[in-house]
């Protein structure tokens, strides 16, 4: 008789990595299926990773606007748990033309209703005094102590090993194509003919949120991508501010920002263009020019020179609608939306998945505490914050490969590119994503084979082998010397 | 934690660190090479080709033959090896410095040492330095990543290949990807000249047939799963026409773009840096700007030939030597600015001391087929000329400056005059 479980969650981005490890605090069976080799491979990963303020919604009229205030309180104790990187490191929209401190003066009042704390109104020298980085004139800006920065590859990955720890089970690869609704439960089809059986399910899709409603009979509305491109600069790039940058917001975009990224480095972007094609991940050099225009003009240092890669992704929004779509099915039985999950979508997670566990109790689903304490999910310590005390006390008592340096320009070493692999993360990307190996300013080209031999030792396969499965198998490799194939 | 003391460290065991250990060890000076890659060798490991060692060794070598004969001069010398060894920090150490190592075999090690040698090497610009737009798919190789692949673990990358830049190691590898069966469809040039030696535009692609496209510049990647084509446009007048737009379908690029002295460890440690060069600022005994940290070869500037590396790095060895031996000071009296002039791109080093002899390395902006080197001094007085031919920016020019040439001058700018 196969395993029907409680909850099935489609999706492994922040909505669903959310959902899962909350639920795995439940006495509840749990399964979340990931059409990708590994989560965070979709809407998450290019994540400009920001916690954001809580004054850019309102949190009376829209339901993104109370998720996103909610969620931010709730990412101290998020990283205590978890210990991903995260800095409540605040927030400064700042007006760089007079008649922009009308919309200021209105996104202040806005924080103020909706209870932001700490939220303050500044003048062009508190300003400056903020953020000395900032170009001039400035005429003054909001300010936002309680915004912060976080690494999202790393908050996802740790979420879904910490529910994984816990019970959670993870389907990777497993692309939902077809279901049938059983009349206790849903039996869903992957690709490749697996399948799972649940009672509930979760509709965390991402830009495929449509495609997935429609397969349960569910709603029907039409995801449009709305893609952004972002730019990468140094970790010594001299233009990291102390906080993150915005410009005054326009009716559709929270504009080009300046970030000072959890992981040290210095990112700038997005753009906001609606696309055709969801898979759509190319970066162009009309938007190059425009965001480092943009760019420049806010931030002193902002310099081509320093740039180590760029990279696109899109906000899964619904055509239509610019609030989430949070809901038990009208439709289909057992069902729950989780669509149309843009920004402050990351911020708003963790209220995300308790709105969501709220909405399972709503439909039925009985939810009780586990029985058994909740295990604390260990993560990987990283080399780059090590003392070399720390690092030689490992070197000695848990691994040698702790004090070998594989990626020089982000310092990770063998110890932890080996764990990550081991926790699933088992491609170039995925180890890149877990352990920021690769993610440096020679992007790859001193350690991705080195990085690729570790991936072959961990998993039994020849070079050749790894290399081919980076692509699909669409790699034409061959052994030199070896027959043409 | 370990601890070792050494007179000198040398961080880097490339041409460069071999080279200079040998000259420190033969000194009879406590010298320790320390080198992140399991062997020593640096890059030079990976070119198999030959055609190095004409100038310093007189014959001609391939890279690994380059490299064990360097090694060997620095361990017949007696200098000490310290390999799969990571410098993490340089931080002062009383009149000296400490570097906190990460070795997978001992740990962490704090070497002590009285002058320090910065011989880390350089990396390549990549496609994602550039920003070069459209998708992010697998078959983008960094040309040195690609040549490791074939030479060092006998992998064909692909198929069909575009070469993006044509520096050394992209016209290298133009012709070696030939030789393993890829048909190499074109190298396209973004200058109006070749980045790379003139001989091996004549060997590695004339040869061959593989069309040089100069004026030319990569305008996107495109592919799903994997690399499928690359579109490239000319630049006419330095502006984009991308009217004449082309696609050629292939499965793998290779990005030879331009190299970047890895000087991240000498930032940190307070070294100014050549913004031209993205090497240290070096007066003429190539100390930096921080007192008893010597640089040489790559990391300082990013050499033509590695004969030249052998031959700075053995001039920079003599000067921590002396150091060592307290003959030459923290801060030597009488230097002078030493400044690039018309079509110079920059030189090294960047501080003289007047009256001194010198050896300067310069390049050149732009191609000159007759050309005269003038060094003048600030009130315009003509110090010193010499006659060159073919001056290329791809080629580096190295100028012996008799002493007598520069005495009492408070200044002095080096420039190339089209004859």
């Amino acid at each position: 008789m196969e395993n029907i479980f409680d909850v099935a969650i489609i999706g492994g981005g922040i909505v669903g990595t959310a959902v899962a490890y909350r639920l795995a605090h439940r006495a509840l069976s749990v399964v979340l299926l990931e059409k990708e080799p590994d989560v965070c491979h979709g809407v998450s990963k290019a994540n400009s990773g920001i916690v954001h303020g809580g004054f850019h919604y309102s949190a009376t009229t829209t339901l993104k606007g109370r998720l996103e205030l909610r969620g931010n309180q709730a990412f101290d104790r998020l990283q205590r748990e978890l210990g991903f990187p995260f800095q409540r490191c605040g927030i400064l929209v700042v007006a760089f033309a007079e008649e922009q401190l009308a919309t200021l003066e209105k996104l202040h009042a806005q924080g103020v209703a909706n209870g932001v704390p700490g939220i303050e109104l500044c003048d062009a020298e508190r300003t400056l005094q903020l953020e000395p980085k900032l170009n001039p004139p400035v005429f003054g800006s909001l300010y936002a102590p309680q915004g912060g920065v976080v690494e999202p590859y790393r908050l996802v990955f740790s979420l879904m090993s910490a529910a994984c720890l816990n019970g959670v089970e993870l389907r990777r690869r497993f692309e939902v194509v077809a279901s049938r609704n059983l009349g206790e439960s849903w039996e869903m089809t992957a690709a490749d003919g697996r399948t799972v059986r649940a009672r509930y399910v979760i509709n965390a899709a991402g830009l495929y949120a449509d495609v997935v409603s429609s397969l349960f009979g569910a709603e029907e509305f039409q995801i449009t991508p709305r893609k952004g491109e972002e730019y990468l600069l140094d970790r010594m790039s001299q233009a990291r501010p102390s906080k993150v940058i915005f410009p005054v917001p326009s009716a559709h975009t929270k504009g080009v920002l300046v970030i000072p990224t959890a992981g040290g480095t210095t990112m700038i972007g997005p753009t906001a263009e609606i696309v055709e094609d969801k898979a759509d991940r190319t970066t162009t050099a009309k938007n190059k020019e425009r965001i480092f225009g943009l760019a420049r003009k806010m931030v002193s240092g902002v310099s081509e020179r320093d740039l180590v890669t760029s990279f696109s992704g899109s906000r899964p929004v619904i055509e239509g609608k610019e609030d989430f779509f949070l809901a038990i099915s009208a439709k289909a039985p057992r069902f729950l939306q989780a669509a149309g999950i843009q920004s402050p979508g990351l911020t708003a997670s963790p209220a995300i998945a308790e709105y969501l566990e709220q909405l399972l109790a709503e439909a039925g689903l009985p939810i009780k505490d586990k029985p058994s304490p909740f295990l604390p999910w260990r993560s990987t310590p990283t080399l780059r914050d090590l003392a070399p005390q720390e690092a030689d006390r490992l070197h000695a008592t848990d691994n040698p490969a702790w004090t070998n340096v594989v990626c020089r320009c982000e310092r990770v070493s063998e110890a932890e590119i080996r764990a990550a692999i081991r926790q699933g993360h088992d491609s170039l990307e995925g180890v890149k994503l877990a352990t920021r190996a690769g993610m440096g300013r020679c992007q790859g080209g001193f350690c991705g084979l080195k990085i690729l031999r570790l991936i072959a030792d961990e998993l039994g396969i020849s070079l050749e082998e790894a290399i081919r499965r980076e692509s699909n198998g669409k790699a034409q490799v061959s052994i030199l010397g070896g027959k043409e194939k | 934690m370990k601890a070792l003391e050494y007179e000198i460290a040398v961080i880097g065991g490339g041409a460069a660190g071999l080279s200079a250990a040998a000259k420190c060890a033969a000194s009879g000076r406590r010298t320790v090479v320390i080198e992140r890659g399991e062997e020593l060798g640096g890059v030079l490991l990976q070119c198999i080709h030959s055609g190095f060692g004409l100038h310093y060794f007189r014959e001609e070598l391939t890279g690994p033959e380059y490299a064990t004969r360097v090694l060997s001069q620095a361990s017949e010398a007696g200098a000490g090896f310290l390999v799969s060894a990571t410098v993490m920090q340089i931080t002062p150490d009383g009149p000296g410095h400490l570097l906190t190592v990460y070795s997978r075999q001992e740990g962490v090690i704090m070497v002590r040492a009285r002058a320090v040698i910065l011989a880390m090497g350089c990396r390549e610009r990549c496609r994602g330095n550039l920003g070069v737009p459209g998708d992010r798919v697998p078959g983008v190789y960094s040309a040195g990543t690609a040549q490791q692949l074939l030479n060092m673990e006998g992998i064909v990358p692909g198929r069909r290949a575009v070469i993006v830049g044509s520096g050394d190691i992209g016209l290298i590898m133009a012709r070696r990807l030939t030789w393993s069966g890829v048909k190499v469809e074109c190298v396209l040039e973004i200058m109006p000249y070749p980045a790379g030696l003139s001989r091996n535009i004549a060997q590695c692609l004339e040869d061959f047939g593989i069309p040089l496209h100069l004026s030319t510049a990569i305008t996107g990647i495109q592919g799903k799963d994997h690399v499928e084509s690359v579109t490239f446009a000319p630049l006419v007048n330095g502006v984009l026409d991308l009217t004449q737009s082309q696609r050629v379908h292939c499965d793998t690029v290779l990005f030879s773009v331009g190299l970047v002295p890895e000087n991240e460890l000498s930032r940190e440690c307070g070294v100014q840096l050549n913004p031209k060069t993205g090497g240290a600022l070096v007066d003429d005994t190539l100390m930096t700007s921080v007192p008893g940290i010597f640089s040489c070869g790559n990391v300082l500037h990013v050499h033509d030939l590695v004969d030249f590396v052998s031959q700075e790095a053995e001039r920079c060895a003599d000067s921590a030597v002396r150091y060592c031996a307290g003959a030459v000071h923290d801060d030597q009296p009488g230097l002078i600015p030493l400044e690039p002039g018309d079509n110079v791109r920059y030189v090294v080093p960047n501080q003289v001391v007047a009256g001194n002899p010198h050896h300067l390395f310069l390049r050149a902006t732009t191609i000159l087929e007759e050309a005269v080197a003038e060094i003048r001094d600030t009130e315009g007085t003509c110090r010193f000329t010499r006659r060159l031919r073919h001056v290329r920016p791809a080629e580096m020019i190295s100028l012996d400056i008799p002493g007598d040439c520069t005495a009492d001058a408070r200044g002095l700018t080096v420039a190339l005059e089209e004859k």
